[in-house]
């Protein structure tokens, strides 16, 4: 059924009775000729344009919970492209051209809101750097603005203003084009748009060991039997290590812990995404009107989902000293998502190691952005069986060749980036 | 996690200590010409779901580096271990006065 007018008009005439489910409950079948492992938007996502730009629909999504419960539903939504370097920031602007479209692609209303997304310099260092990093989005044809403190002042309303601080506001850089968006109307939508073109979306199914004929993957083991299929892609996010283990593969990364807090909600404060350089923060208001905000990692590797009381503190402590009036409001939610930090802190998009077998992982804290342009990207790799001119850059490959994509230059240290 | 036993100074915040990654990575000798296993030393972990040998460094304790075998699931401490690293004394975890 499409979303439209008409059909409120219907379902409220009918008693909101005769709404269908969003997507079909599949059962899975033998054989397949992809399966995606993760049913997170970038699996979801991924199966959607494997069906649209490349016609290919006998596909089944495999996850291990149920739609929307993974990382899709524990991150602050933030959507940018912000990236200094080459093969991040021409990445991001696809999936954020992508994000532009997206509820009229999907038709479903994902409250994409272009509310502007700005990182704050607090010394000198980071103002040389930011507006170096404005000078590269600009040349690759991205925007940014510089704004001097009083305009930054000016966006946030609340933002402490004392010029002799520790860590006052030297300016900011501003993309106007970033924004937030609704994360379960991302994920929901691009599930009932996948299945409407003939996905399998097959929740409460864990992939569980590989199906392995020497250096080639034949289809997975699952807790629902045994499916094979003729290309399979592993798109897992904190899991990625853990299940590419299975396969007998090591990568790159680590899995650590991110936390994020949601306040009571407020009437309307901010207006915009910030993102404060001096003590780790990034803040955005929702449209129910709660403060969201995280900060910087816990520190070491956990899958447990649960965050740690000092780092808790930390986040509070830069909330509060960024906007006093923060120490007021009582914190409604908090959780962790696993989050897969590579050692460059760039995502890893692979055809291989194994024959048949297709990666997508190592997102870091930039999973939720990418997620339009990384299924699109992860769709070509399966169709063309090698990467989107996009990805190329994302490949497993860069770690022997030296051409790392390290954006804060902190070098191999999972945790740092 | 909230709490790490360091096996010097008894069990003390989490926040007096610096986290030193994966114990179980060995560096190869500095004339080992295999790039194979320079990258697989600097770059690939096996990151397991469950127990996890990891480095500590009680920075704002005893400052001594000790290993630690815990579950990445659950946060559970199986062991501590009070001798020195062999790993530390190579410098792969770098300078001790982080």
């Amino acid at each position: 059924m499409k979303y439209n007018f008409a059909a409120i008009v219907k379902q409220a005439l009918n008693g909101q009775r005769g709404w269908p489910r969003a997507w079909r409950s599949a059962t899975p079948k033998a054989h397949y000729d992809v399966i995606i492992i993760g049913g997170g938007g970038h699996g979801l996502a991924a199966a959607y344009y494997l069906a649209k730009n490349h016609g290919i629909t006998n596909v089944a999504v495999l996850e291990k919970g149920w739609i929307g419960g993974g990382n899709a539903g524990r991150n602050t939504t933030i959507v940018r492209s912000n990236y200094e370097l080459q093969d991040n920031s021409r990445f991001y602007e696809h999936s954020l051209k992508l994000w532009e479209e997206l509820s009229t692609e999907l038709n479903f209303n994902t409250m994409f809101s272009q509310r502007g997304a700005m990182i704050v310099a607090q010394n000198d260092g980071s103002v040389d750097y930011l507006l170096k990093r404005g000078n590269a989005m600009r040349l690759q044809g991205i925007d940014a603005q510089w704004l001097s403190p009083d305009e930054v002042r000016k966006e946030l309303s609340g933002v402490y203003s004392d010029e002799n601080a520790r860590l006052p506001i030297y300016g900011g850089l501003m993309q106007r084009r970033g924004g937030t968006a609704r994360h379960d109307a991302m994920i929901w939508g691009y599930a009932r748009a996948a299945s409407a073109l003939g996905i399998d979306i097959i929740e409460n199914c864990e992939v569980t060991d590989f199906v392995l004929q020497g250096e080639k993957v034949l289809g997975v083991q699952t807790t629902r039997g045994k499916i094979l299929s003729g290309a399979t892609a592993l798109s897992v996010a904190g899991h990625s290590g853990h299940l590419a283990a299975k396969a007998g593969i090591r990568l790159p990364l680590e899995s650590h812990l991110l936390q994020a807090f949601v306040t009571e909600p407020v009437k309307p404060l901010l207006d915009t995404v910030a993102v404060f350089s001096g003590l780790e923060l990034y803040i955005s208001q929702s449209d129910k009107g709660g403060l969201v905000f995280g900060g910087e990692l816990d520190g070491y590797n956990s899958y447990s989902q649960r965050g740690s009381f000092s780092r808790s503190r930390d986040i509070m402590k830069a909330a509060a000293t960024y906007f006093p009036m923060m120490s007021r409001l009582k914190v409604l939610r908090q959780w962790a998502g696993v989050v897969d930090m590579t050692m460059d802190g760039s995502p890893i998009m692979h055809c291989g190691p194994l024959d048949n077998l297709y990666i997508n992982a190592g997102w870091c804290y930039g999973g939720f952005k990418g997620t339009p342009a990384a299924g699109w990207c992860l769709a070509h790799s399966i169709a063309e069986n090698e990467l989107h001119p996009l990805s190329k850059g994302f490949s497993l490959d860069r770690f022997k060749s030296g051409k790392t994509i390290d954006e804060p230059g902190t070098g191999p240290v999972p945790n740092a980036h | 996690m909230n709490r790490i036993p360091c096996p010097h100074c008894g069990e003390r915040d989490l926040e007096e200590f610096y986290y030193g990654g994966d114990a179980t990575v060995q560096r190869p000798s500095m004339d080992d010409g295999s790039l194979e296993r320079w990258h697989d030393f600097v770059y690939l972990r096996d990151n397991p779901r469950g127990p996890h040998s990891e480095l500590w460094y009680h920075s704002s304790g005893c400052r001594r580096w000790f290993k630690l075998t815990r579950d990445t699931l659950n946060h559970q401490i199986l062991a501590a271990d009070q001798k020195e690293p062999e790993t530390v004394t190579g410098d792969n975890v770098g300078d001790s006065n982080v």
